[in-house]
């Protein structure tokens, strides 16, 4: 069996002296859509933020796309793509150049690039607009298509739909379905419950910075 | 990808992003010529000092050109930083764990390109504005003195503009930091330019002594921020 891609136990995080994790224990397999869900300050951004290295652990085990966070929590970051509320994008260029940058650190070829963009619908007159004229729907596309130049295998999304209409939501709601059927796997913390748990394929609850009772994958 | 091409990468993005925001051309530019101007009307209606040669403004304009250019790296740095952290593409650098070395020296390139263009203009101002004139025999050390100072300038402004970017109260923060440290290029240039130009009868051979201080303070900065720059950008 594939062993899975985050493989958390008993993970204790601790930000400004506060455990802001306090022993979270979590699985996510290839391929899932996992939606935490939980109260502001439970530890959600924390856990996503764990797993894409940003921040040490101060107990337990945590794997990551195989990468040990307790040895070397650098290691798994080129692996991982983070969208937090801010899209990281670089407002005075245009689309294209946007995903060709971020490509490019990777060394991703114009061909990926430009898959990339018509993955996300944004080929043609958009990948030439800056980002700055963009719709917030049309940027967080943008970030997503870089997020695919970067070849990111885990996809860990802080409030995805905030700030969207609901035209935008549903782009990037395809978007990610699209992302998990090519082979990424996805982490969505959200409070728009109704719309990320249609999305997921997997709810995990998130209180105290602890996981709640895993439930069976539906 | 190699260091050196993810350098070139990050500064090609940063001297793109420039070009299309016209930031340096329409805001620094203007406020550099500002700058200048006001040290003319401050200092023009002094009195020539007792048995110089040279106005008051000639004396000074060497250190009036590179005090310009410090004002001038502020806004550079802050600019620099600034299309870094307005969506989060810091975080996101650290994220995809792009090399901070090259990260620091792409960085770095594109701050001096664009502080060695602003210079050259500072210096073609004094020599109208002050009536500076520029002899052909100091021209190696002033073309010597102006990669120095400017490679030293770059360097040190995006360390600390890097240090400064994730604290609260970065535009007061970064002065506060940066031009204490950045005291022994303003002597050091000041004093290559003075002798460059021949300002009060100075030789030539006095300028490189300070040219070498000036290159040793770009080294030092250069290879701490080539060092530096990932643990200050990390946390």
């Amino acid at each position: 069996m594939e062993s899975p891609v985050v493989e958390l136990d008993g993970v204790v995080a601790v930000l400004g002296g506060f455990p802001a994790l306090a022993g979270a224990t979590l699985t996510v397999q290839r391929s899932e859509i996992v939606l935490l869900r939980g109260p502001n300050g439970a530890g959600k951004t924390t856990l996503l933020r764990v797993c894409a290295g940003l921040v040490p652990i101060a107990r337990g085990q945590a794997t990551v796309l195989g990468c040990d966070l307790a040895v070397d929590r650098a290691q798994v970051r080129p692996l991982v793509g983070l969208l937090g509320h801010r899209n990281g994008l670089y407002l005075d260029l245009s689309v294209q150049e946007n995903v060709r940058f971020w490509g490019a650190t990777v060394g991703a070829t114009p061909l990926e690039v430009d898959a990339a963009l018509e993955r996300l619908g944004l080929a043609g007159r958009l990948a030439g607009l800056s980002v700055r004229r963009l719709s917030a729907g049309q940027q967080r596309r943008t970030a997503l298509a870089c997020l695919v130049a970067r070849r990111a295998q885990l996809w860990l999304l802080d409030e995805p739909h905030a700030g969207l209409d609901a035209a935008a939501r549903d782009e990037v709601d395809a978007t990610l379905r699209q992302a998990a059927a090519a082979g990424a796997t996805v982490v969505v913390a959200s409070h728009e419950l109704e719309r990320a748990g249609a999305l997921a394929t997997r709810c995990v609850h998130v209180v105290g910075g602890q996981i709640e009772a895993e439930p069976v994958p539906r | 990808m190699t260091s050196w091409r993810i350098a070139r990468l990050v500064a090609g993005k940063d001297l793109r992003i420039e070009w299309r925001s016209r930031v340096a051309l329409n805001q620094v530019l203007p406020f550099a010529a500002v700058v200048m101007v006001m040290f003319a009307f401050a200092l023009d209606r002094l009195p020539r000092p007792a048995g110089a040669e040279d106005s008051l403004l000639e004396s000074v304009a060497p250190g009036l050109v590179w005090l310009a250019s410090l004002f001038s790296l502020l806004l550079l740095v802050q600019r620099a930083f600034a299309v870094e952290t307005d969506d989060g593409a810091l975080d996101a650098l650290r994220v995809a764990r792009v090399d901070a070395g090259a990260l620091f020296w792409g960085k770095t390139l594109a701050l001096a390109a664009q502080l060695a263009v602003l210079e050259a203009l500072l210096l073609v101002t004094a020599v109208l504005l002050y009536g500076t004139e520029v002899r052909a025999s100091g021209v190696v050390l002033l073309i010597a003195t102006w990669v120095a100072a400017t490679f030293g300038l770059a360097s040190v402004g995006t360390l600390y503009g890097g240090l400064a970017a994730g604290a609260r109260g970065r535009e007061t923060l970064l002065p506060l930091l940066l031009l204490p440290v950045v005291a022994p290029v303003l002597i050091g240039a000041t004093r290559a330019v003075e002798a460059a130009l021949g300002t009060g009868g100075t030789a030539i051979a006095d300028g490189w002594p300070w040219v070498g201080v000036v290159a040793v303070f770009a080294v030092v900065f250069g290879a701490g921020g080539t060092l530096a720059f990932g643990p200050l950008i990390d946390e």
